[in-house]
């Protein structure tokens, strides 16, 4: 291997990328785009629900139930109507997922003891939303009936009452519960998934349908020359991406930072080998640009999606796909991600996953210099 | 450098493509310092003969030498002492002059000094030193082919191939191209050119007919002008198009070729030809100006011999055409013969 050869290729491809307008799109709108589209798109929080009630009553005791939902974060009580079909178009027209129904009897039963119904209607068409909505409705109900009760003992003289078993919960690395924090640290992998095979995809099938391949193979540059010099700037590249959105997930998105930079490094430079020899490899083998960036957004972006730990837990998945989620080279990137990100735990805890992504590294990486022939057809 | 003197040698090669058979066993061989035109129609195998000696497709059968290289064995180390200039543009259109010619010397590994000496060089031959930092991309038709040349010549290769290099480009810069070819023949330079102008076939040292994989000729452009049997008639006229058909097939006439503003005929004897050409063309009521006799060139020569046959197979095989099948316009050689 000559140096000045693969420094050659490299400078050469660097000024490619710099000239072509569509290069530094893909470099610089590509990720920051997918950010934005997948940290905010893919949410799988259900908050504001948009409710409209029907109260029959209007009587205090009613308006102070109605109110318990307009104060939680999870409702918002859209109107209040004043019959029972209006609720029913609401629904039907998907002005609100929920209908609240108070009967006109609700502060006689209560003052009479008498349990009191209060009917819910759900919009199942969005079955998630719908069982959240349900039991965020029984909680809101329940929250309410505890209070009533503690001051119907209070109003006869039980004193202070005490609560039965209670649990105190401490959600460690994600404080809030918030999906936006877990969903961060995999949308960085999954964007490096798709810019990094996408990349290098059009650098080989490009100089085949410009016809530079035929004078460069005639030339006595080595197949390993060509492959590290043009790989070479985009791993350069690939780092800067992965910091990019890094620097997005922590201060735009509120994630934490809590593990170690090199660690981040470290595994970000070996899934940046695994996906640009993977891009490099379907670039030599399809050697038109369209066919090779298609293959490789559809090799990348739905194993990293479904597959990878991203949208499903894998440990939830049948034993069938569970086996299947070892050839997924994201899985691993995506689970030392998020430890470095929320965890931050000691990196002898992730040797599994860094081992994995390091033996992809090395099966893609020498594939890649395998595929490549100095030859035409 | 072989033995023999000869920088490049060609035995029984052979390449075939699904259903068609590109080169079909090619011998021949180029001297040191010759300059050597490859010339025929489309789908002649010129571009495969030259894609194969530049070691960038394998041959199925056969084998070649270049540089004292086995071909079929050293093609990598070969390439070093190789330029070759495909015929599709190959250079970086979002580099400049100047980064096209640094990225093959580099390749080449040129030391520094000895390129931008050579550039200055090249360039200037070329009439190209003031574009040294213009995008490759902006640069006319002409001037790409000549930055193809400078690329292919900024390190010191033995032999040069040259697939069409002269092709679409304005009469200027083909002149400026062959100034330069002429310099490195005078440096012990091998060049094998294809070209689809004759006229340039002209001004190499030998040349060497392709048709259909095959080679029908190879000799000195002067030998092979005088090996054409008989003689050219030119004759001049307006519409070539009625009058060819009209002449095609009669006793006599070998081939007919339509011409910038006539027709070429091969004829056995031209002035017992001349009286007779006229009188059948004014009994059609067609018209023509001048009918002489002219000197062969090269594609004189080429259509006969793609057109009439060759050596003792003709007279059968324009009794088995009945003479239709031998005359053909020029656009339609490469066709589906």
């Amino acid at each position: 291997m000559n140096w000045n050869r693969l420094c050659a290729m490299a400078r050469k491809e660097m000024i490619q990328i710099r000239r072509d307008a569509r290069s530094i799109g893909i470099v610089i709108a590509m990720p920051i785009v997918m950010m934005f589209a997948f940290g905010y798109g893919v949410s799988f929080d259900t908050k504001h629900i948009p409710v409209y009630v029907y109260d029959q009553e209007k009587s205090q005791q009613s308006q102070d139930f109605v109110k318990r939902f307009q104060a939680s974060v999870y409702f918002n009580v859209v109107k209040t109507v004043q019959s029972y079909p209006e609720l029913v178009s609401a629904i039907d027209a998907g002005r609100c997922q929920i209908g609240l129904v108070v009967p006109p009897d609700f502060s006689k039963k209560l003052r009479s003891g008498q349990k009191v119904s209060v009917q819910a209607i759900f919009d199942g068409t969005d079955s998630n939303s719908a069982s959240l909505g349900m039991s965020y409705t029984e909680a809101v109900a329940q929250a309410h009936s505890q209070q009533l009760q503690l001051a119907w003992l209070r109003g006869r003289g039980q004193g202070q009452p005490r609560l039965p078993v209670s649990v105190d919960a401490r959600t460690w690395f994600n404080e809030n519960l918030e999906s936006m924090v877990t969903i961060v640290p995999g949308v960085v992998a999954m964007v490096m998934a798709v810019v990094g095979t996408f990349l290098t995809s059009l650098t080989v099938a490009r100089e085949w349908e410009r016809g530079t391949m035929e004078q460069l193979i005639s030339t006595p540059v080595t197949p390993l020359e060509i492959m590290l010099g043009k790989l070479a700037p985009y791993v350069v590249i690939g780092l800067a991406d992965t910091s990019l959105c890094a620097v997005m997930g922590v201060w735009w998105f509120g994630v934490p930072f809590r593990g170690h930079i090199w660690v981040f490094l470290l595994s970000t430079l070996l899934f940046l080998i695994v996906v640009l020899s993977l891009g490099y490899f379907f670039s030599v083998v399809a050697k038109t640009q369209l066919a090779a960036s298609q293959v490789s957004l559809i090799a990348t972006f739905l194993p990293a999606f479904l597959l990878s730990g991203f949208m499903y837990p894998i440990d939830q998945m049948p034993a069938v796909v569970r086996g299947i989620t070892h050839v997924v080279p994201a899985r691993y990137y995506m689970a030392i991600l998020r430890n470095v990100f929320l965890k931050g735990s000691p990196v002898l805890t992730m040797w599994q996953d860094l081992l994995g992504l390091a033996i992809f590294a090395a099966v893609l990486g020498l594939a890649a210099t395998r595929v490549f022939r100095k030859k035409l057809a | 450098m072989s033995d023999s003197g000869n920088a490049i040698e060609l035995n029984g090669l052979t390449k075939s493509f699904p259903g068609v058979r590109a080169v079909d066993g090619l011998t021949f061989a180029v001297r040191r310092g010759e300059i050597f035109g490859l010339v025929g129609p489309d789908g002649a195998g010129k571009t495969t003969t030259m894609r194969m000696l530049a070691g960038v497709l394998a041959p199925d059968q056969g084998s070649a030498t270049v540089a004292g290289f086995d071909l079929t064995r050293d093609a990598e180390p070969a390439k070093h002492h190789i330029s070759y200039m495909p015929q599709r543009f190959g250079l970086y259109e979002e580099l400049t002059v100047d980064e096209n010619i640094r990225f093959y010397a580099d390749l080449f590994g040129v030391p520094r000094r000895e390129r931008e000496e050579r550039s200055a060089e090249l360039l200037k031959a070329a009439g190209m030193a003031e574009f040294r930092s213009r995008l490759a991309g902006k640069l006319s038709g002409g001037m790409k082919q000549k930055l193809g040349l400078v690329c292919a010549l900024i390190h010191t290769p033995e032999v040069i191939l040259l697939d069409e290099p002269t092709n679409g480009v304005d009469p200027v810069s083909r002149r400026d191209f062959w100034r330069i070819l002429y310099t490195l023949l005078d440096q012990g330079v091998t060049i094998l050119t294809t070209t689809a102008y004759l006229d340039e076939a002209e001004r190499c040292h030998r040349v060497a007919l392709l048709h259909e994989g095959r080679m029908l000729f190879c000799d000195t452009p002067a030998n092979l002008k005088a090996s054409l049997p008989g003689a050219v008639l030119s004759i001049v006229c307006a519409d070539p198009r009625p009058v060819r058909d009209l002449l095609a097939g009669i006793e006599g006439i070998s081939s007919a070729m339509i011409v910038g503003d006539g027709l070429h005929l091969v004829v056995r004897d031209p002035q017992r030809m001349i009286p007779e050409l006229r009188n059948r063309i004014a009994a059609a009521g067609l018209s023509c100006d001048a009918i002489e006799q002219v000197a062969p060139s090269i594609e004189d020569l080429f259509v006969e011999a793609v057109q009439g046959g060759h050596g003792q197979d003709r007279q059968d095989a324009r009794d088995d055409h009945g003479g239709q099948g031998h005359t053909e316009d020029r656009e339609h050689q490469g066709g589906g013969r």
